[in-house]
């Protein structure tokens, strides 16, 4: 066990576990932030997306004594009022089915745009690659990445 | 208007939250979704119970308990708009709250077969209906004037002749009062104003801003974590455990082994049985399980041939052989390829096939396969279970909640009263939370170690577990006349363990001499429903099947597959052909006009297929374009028939997700097995469609109806595999009969 300060979503936080835990159990576990969600563990699904230092990040192979100073974001802390861009996108595409990849969707989308506003679909596709959805809802995750991306520049 | 006896009665919705209890209830209170959005809306301070389905506030605002599984299916919002269409409120002062498993209000809580909507489209109206009736008769008694002239509009009531208005809330406590009406009428189709329009997923908020909702999400004060080991293999089980290691590392509070069912215990359908013993490890956090788990030293033993005894789905007994033996993929395909050359159990037969086959010009004959599969939905099983003082508090995501409150019940030895069956929102169904061993797993655990817990598993014991879609085979031979009619056709199918016939579907009824045969080869890898079974694998064979009987007789596809099924409206063969070939014809002839079909443009190829399960309808067509030699899904083309559409968005939503994963499971996944273990057990291995693999667009077109709703959560999965792969076929000129196709080399994007 040891200690890390952590700072998550703008708050700091003291967590005390074993230095090779994945961010993903600490936030889920032991700060009770169970939105980034688990799929598979092993960095193929993405369902686990954060931001580290705005950077998106799968953190279900991150071991928590690797972050050090760089801030995480989860889809909790991705807007106060849960009315970032890509978010109405979303809603506006009505894009989940069952939902559970979307947190991990939304995190990759979003970190896309801060980077490129501007994507075309191959970079879209490109970016949102490493995020499976079993539902199916890809054809709609492009189209609010699209709308969000017009969105930012408007 | 369809006048309906009503079966609900007042008190109903009490017992509800009697039944959840207090404390219970308050720990929940995230999931009963109670915060309304749109968040401008204010709670208010008294709630009228009007039936089980619905509460009234003083100030307007209504509850509407939606009391199905929501799986991603959407019914959590299209089933509440059913209630709401008639209760003639409103939408933007309804509040959605998923109901609990309960058997007194609530018929057939279950996700399962696409007939959430069929199934409620009466009761859960009539529910809205007799509310609206009871505030329609406390306004009359109030206003003094006769009930027939009270009329109601968004959540207003009216008296048009002396021009007195209230609103539902003004009213709503009065109404409680009232003795709950015999009759009720339900509106006239035309008269519908939330049914047919699009209304967003009630949980998009808290879906995009990450909030708990999900079975893994749920927790409560002192809940411990639990995993369960089981064995590598199937064919075998637990010979011994050392945990002497695991009990020992930080976070443990214990290790111990359960048996899931009694021994004495008759099976349910949805009962799952392959790995009967297995060790469990709890303790505080999932990463010190995690390791802890690891930490194991576990024997394996092989177990004996068996046979158990189960009930089916619709009530009766049935005994299952389970074989002793480690088995292999290539053992199967063995075993399957020399099945279908016998001779096997005729299913049906129309005419004389054998005779006509032999005085053909010409015979086609192919044959298609198709692996097991995972469901991997994207959240894997788990459950919440808190089992003390004789009774079992059950918190996650369950499909058959009904069916496995029995078997909990019986594994704990409580009554069913004692035990509460809470359902989450869940990440994915496709038909794997039909089997809710998970949930009675978590019970034991939890009776065990006298604490809550949660259960769960993560992606390799999910998709090591079982509950697979079976391996398929089948083999189809046609037989043309010397004008290319299609005057035989025959059907060889089966499966491990079980096979994907359809005996009375098209192009039965079609044909004039037609024989179905089938055959399954017992196996211990367990298997069930996967979205749209046997559907999924058959229809793409038999569709791309008639694509190359079609060209052999140099008739278009669409028009071949019409003239067939003109044949089966005007004169059908045989009399038990579960199709209307009316239905069938008018999807078909749907996508042909919306996508074009016939005209020539560059650099794209067109496959098209159409298949009718579930009760609904849908064709079809894929436009493949070829980019640096590779193929791409540049276009979807559908047409579906399923009656009225309840909610268009969301409708359209399932349809293009369905397209997708029938296109991603015939092109990427499936699982083989090497001395009965799974060779596939994570995504690294096993693939699923990703976003670059996708189809650029995708069309959907509904058939206008007037048809009471069918089915929507599977029927658009079977066909668009056909038409995949008759648009491959003219991408690349070469026929492919084994999925995945990724096992040929092809792969899309
Ligand atoms: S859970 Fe991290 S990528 Fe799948
Ligand atoms: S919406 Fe269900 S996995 Fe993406």
């Amino acid at each position: 066990m040891a200690t890390f300060n952590l700072t998550v979503n703008g708050k700091k936080q003291e967590v005390d576990v074993d230095p090779a835990t994945p961010v993903l159990w600490v936030l889920r576990d032991h700060l009770d932030l169970v939105g980034t969600k688990f799929g598979c563990g092993i960095a193929q699904c993405g369902a686990c997306t954060i931001h580290l230092d705005g950077t998106a990040t799968r953190s279900c192979m991150l071991p928590v004594s690797s972050v050090g100073d760089q801030e995480i974001t989860t889809i909790e802390g991705l807007s106060e009022k849960g009315d970032h861009p890509v978010q109405k996108a979303w809603l506006e595409h009505d894009v989940p089915q069952c939902g559970y990849c979307q947190a991990g969707q939304i995190m990759s989308a979003a970190a896309l745009l801060k980077e490129n506003p501007n994507p075309t679909d191959e970079q879209i596709e490109t970016a949102m690659n490493g995020n499976i959805c079993r539902c199916g809802t890809y054809v709609r995750i492009k189209a609010a990445v699209k709308t969000a991306s017009k969105n930012i520049n408007a | 208007m369809t006048v309906l006896k009503t079966s609900i009665g007042r008190r109903s919705f009490l017992k509800t939250t009697a039944l959840a209890g207090g404390g219970f209830m308050l720990s929940f209170s995230w999931l009963a979704g109670c915060k309304p959005t749109p968040e401008t809306l204010e709670l208010p301070k008294e709630w009228f119970e009007l039936n089980g389905y619905l509460k009234i506030g003083e100030n307007g605002l209504v509850t509407i308990m939606s009391p199905n599984p929501e799986i991603g299916q959407n019914v959590k919002t299209s089933m509440p708009m059913l209630v709401a269409e008639e209760l003639d409120v409103d939408w933007k002062n309804v509040i959605v709250e998923q109901a609990p498993l309960n058997t007194t209000v609530f018929t057939r809580q279950l996700a399962g077969g696409s007939q959430s909507i069929s199934q409620g489209w009466k009761s859960l109206r009539m529910a809205g209906a007799t509310a609206r009736k009871m505030l329609r008769e406390a306004a009359a008694k109030t206003w003094q004037v006769p009930v027939d002239e009270i009329t109601t509009e968004a959540s207003m009531l009216y008296h048009k002749a002396s021009g007195k208005s209230a609103s539902y809330g003004e009213m709503a406590s009065a109404a409680a009062g009232i003795e709950v009406p015999r009759e009720v009428e339900l509106k006239n189709n035309s008269d519908f104003k939330i049914i047919g329009t699009s209304r967003n997923n009630v949980d998009g908020k808290k879906i995009v801003t990450g909030q708990p909702l999900f079975g893994l999400d749920y927790r409560k004060e002192g809940m411990l974590i639990a995993m369960i080991a089981h064995p590598p293999a199937f064919g075998m089980r637990l010979k011994s455990v050392d945990d002497s290691q695991a009990r020992n590392m930080p976070g443990i509070k214990d290790v111990f082994t359960i048996k899931t069912y009694p021994e004495d215990y008759a099976q349910q359908w949805c009962d799952v049985d392959s790995f009967p013993e297995l060790v469990v490890v709890v303790g505080n956090t999932t990463w010190q399980v995690m390791n802890a788990r690891k930490a194991l030293k576990l024997e394996w033993e092989q177990f004996q041939d068996h046979e158990i005894s189960s009930s089916t789905f619709w009530g009766t007994t049935v005994k299952i052989k389970v074989p002793r033996g480690l088995e292999n993929s290539t053992q199967h395909t063995r075993v399957m390829t020399e099945f279908s050359s016998k001779v096997a159990k005729v299913v049906r037969k129309d005419g004389n096939p054998e005779a006509v086959f032999k005085k053909a010009a010409k015979v086609i004959e192919r044959t298609y396969s198709a692996p097991f599969l995972a469901h991997n939905t994207m959240e894997p099983m788990n459950f919440f279970a808190d089992v003390t003082d004789g009774k079992a508090e059950l918190v996650g995501p369950i499909q058959t909640p009904e069916f496995m409150e029995k078997s909990v019940a019986a594994r704990l030895g409580l009554p069913l009263e004692k035990i509460d069956i809470q359902m989450t929102r869940q990440g994915g169904g496709f038909g794997r939370r039909l089997y809710g061993h998970f949930l009675v797993e978590a019970a034991v655990i939890s009776q065990k170690v006298k604490a809550p817990v949660k259960l769960i598993y993560t992606r390799e014991d999910d998709m090591s577990f079982g509950v697979y879609r079976p391996a398929y085979f089948a083999k189809y031979r046609a037989a043309l006349d010397a004008d290319n009619n299609l005057v035989a056709f025959h059907v060889n199918a089966g499966g491990i363990p079980e096979g994907p016939l359809f005996a009375n579907r098209f192009p039965a009824g079609a044909v004039d001499h037609y024989l179905a045969e089938e055959w399954s080869v017992p196996s211990n890898i367990s298997v069930g429903a996967f979205r749209a079974p046997r559907s999924n694998f058959i229809a793409g064979a038999e569709q791309s099947f008639l694509d190359e009987v079609a060209e052999a007789a140099g008739k278009d596809p669409i028009q071949f597959r019409l003239d067939l099924l003109d044949r089966a409206l005007k004169n059908p063969v045989g009399e038990n052909n579960d199709y209307e070939a009316k239905r069938y014809a008018g999807v078909l002839e749907l996508v042909r006009s919306k996508a074009n079909w016939g005209e020539e443009m560059p650099n794209v190829y067109r496959g098209v297929s159409a298949y009718f399960c579930h009760d609904s309808y849908v064709a079809h067509v894929i436009d493949l374009v070829m980019e640096n030699g590779k193929p791409r899904v540049e276009k979807v083309h559908c047409a579906v028939d399923c009656g009225i559409v309840v909610n268009p968005v969301a409708a359209t939503n399932l349809v293009e997700g369905g397209s997708v994963d029938g296109i991603g499971h015939a092109m990427y996944s499936g699982l083989t097995f090497t001395n009965g273990t799974p060779d596939q057990n994570n995504f690294h291995q096993y693939r699923l469609i990703r976003h670059r693999e996708a189809p650029r667009s995708i069309d959907v077109h509904f058939v206008k109806s007037d048809v009471d709703p069918t089915g929507l959560g599977e029927p658009p999965f079977p066909p668009v595999i056909g038409a995949l792969a008759n648009a491959l076929y003219k991408a690349t000129g070469k026929r492919h009969y084994q999925q995945p196709l990724l096992g040929v080399g092809i792969t899309l994007g």
